[in-house]
């Protein structure tokens, strides 16, 4: 019994914390009517933490090429590239990619969680050292974990604490993997990538940046923040998914070293995984285009994102360091989290809650995504329950 | 700078000392994680003071060995070691 004794332990601080008949964690939505609400119980919701950017889980281009792709070459590919082959639609999705970002090669992965994964432990291995920002996906702590190599943590955001640890390695900067990312999923703010490059290009190590939260958000074309900082040859690797701004599932790593495509032979999360199935590949090619040509889908969404940020201030949360389509409200004790998420549901909207360890500084999180498909309606009422719900969190 | 074992043991019990009551006594082994109630986020945060401290790079892998105060001094004087 001692192998399943740790899984109690989870089960008693799970119950200890939550209260009954309320699945906080993995809510069941009985119907998605919308690519912003839904129903859970008999209740209709707006979602408002599903990482939905752009709104384009309904777009009828995307679900016009997955029907398509779906009656031409069956709902999977049953095993992954390396075994069963590259489709037509995969090779196709990894040039338009590289084309994307003007890059010389893409490699395509079935999740966003496996991109990081299969891309770090790929570039890096024993006797290197990735340096990673303390607040990184559990992707990139996972890939660095897999790779073999001496994972140094830097503090969030803090070039001095990274120039202060790159110097500490002295010649074995020079086999350092840096690692940021594009907008942070916990706090919603963007990495100072123009510090980071000069720190990389001082040090002579190689940067990996994973655009994941803002690929479709920031940058005239949507590549993230390597276009709104016009820094996109300096960054050597990026990688992101296709789980939210492009409404599917999956992952991309680009990059223009020639080394990319040699990745295919020795990362095992790639080689050992089933590969994305047609229909993932046909909506997500027709969401790239879209992404593109979405520059009024990116100005819907920030605008949304500024306004219920700007209301969430007034309101006097406490949120993330800057507006962002992640809006993460920062409460001091997991009941004040609880009771906001639970307010939020009872009137029909439905966020993100994060509990510690997950969130940052012992603090803990009811985090809300913008969508450019909320309504200004939907903003405004959404700004409405959290004045509500104000003094009952704050008494 | 301290570099032998004791030095780093009484400066280990000055960053630990924030993780207890005032009357708690900290000793070589007590449990990081069972009596200082200190989880996996909260280990990685104190490694970054650690590292400031002593001016070292301690990897987060090397950690996985470690349960006790004294194995984690034992890690520290184990990289200043190698590092003089």
């Amino acid at each position: 019994m001692s192998l399943l004794n740790k899984l109690d332990t989870v089960a008693a601080a799970r119950k200890a914390l939550l209260p009954e008949g309320i699945e906080v964690f993995g809510t069941p939505i009985e119907e998605v009517y919308s690519s912003t609400e839904a129903k859970i119980g008999n209740h209709r919701i707006l979602f408002l933490g599903t990482n939905n950017y752009l709104g384009l889980t309904f777009a009828p281009e995307c679900l016009r090429a997955a029907h398509t792709a779906i009656d031409s070459e069956g709902t999977g590919t049953t095993g992954s590239r390396m075994a069963n082959g590259s489709y037509g639609g995969h090779r196709a999705l990894e040039r338009e990619l590289a084309d994307f970002y003007h890059c010389q090669s893409c490699i395509v992965f079935t999740t966003g969680y496996q991109a990081n994964l299969a891309t770090i432990s790929g570039l890096a291995g024993a006797g290197d050292v990735v340096l990673i920002d303390g607040d990184s996906h559990a992707s990139i702590y996972d890939g660095c974990r897999l790779s073999g190599a001496e994972i140094i943590r830097f503090r969030h955001n803090d070039m001095t604490d990274l120039d202060k640890r790159l110097r500490r390695l002295g010649e074995r900067s020079r086999s350092t993997l840096i690692i940021a990312e594009g907008i942070y999923s916990m706090l919603g703010d963007r990495a100072p990538l123009v510090d980071i490059v000069r720190l990389k290009n001082t040090y002579n190590s190689i940067l990996l940046l994973d655009e994941a939260h803002s690929l479709g958000v920031l940058g005239q074309t949507g590549q993230g923040l390597v276009e709104e900082t016009g820094l996109i040859d300096e960054v050597d690797f990026i990688t992101g998914t296709f789980s939210k701004s492009l409404g599917g599932i999956g992952g991309y790593c680009v990059s223009n070293h020639p080394q990319l495509d040699q990745l295919r032979y020795v990362s095992r999360p790639y080689i050992f995984t089933a590969s994305p199935t047609p229909a993932t590949i046909a909506s997500t090619r027709a969401a790239l285009k879209l992404l593109h040509d979405g520059v009024e889908l990116r100005q819907q969404l920030w605008k949304n994102a500024r306004q219920l940020y700007s209301r969430l201030c007034e309101l006097g949360y406490q949120l993330g360091p800057e507006p962002s389509p992640v809006i993460a409200n920062i409460l001091d004790t997991p009941q004040q989290a609880l009771t906001l998420w639970k307010g939020l549901l009872e009137r029909g909207i439905y966020v993100n809650l994060i509990l510690p360890p997950a969130a940052p500084d012992g603090k803990s999180l009811v985090r809300c995504s913008v969508s450019a498909a909320h309504t200004s309606e939907q903003m405004n009422y959404v700004g409405q329950s959290f004045a509500e719900l104000r003094d009952i969190i704050f008494q | 700078m301290a570099s032998n074992y004791p030095d780093i043991l009484q400066k280990l019990y000055h960053h630990l000392k924030q993780f207890t009551g005032p009357d708690v006594e900290i000793t070589p082994q007590t449990d990081l994680i069972n009596q200082l109630a200190i989880d996996s986020v909260k280990l990685l945060n104190l490694i970054m003071e650690i590292e400031d401290e002593f001016d070292i790079s301690v990897p987060i892998n090397a950690l996985a060995d470690v349960q006790t105060v004294h194995e984690l001094a034992n890690l520290i004087h184990q990289i200043k070691s190698a590092k003089q």
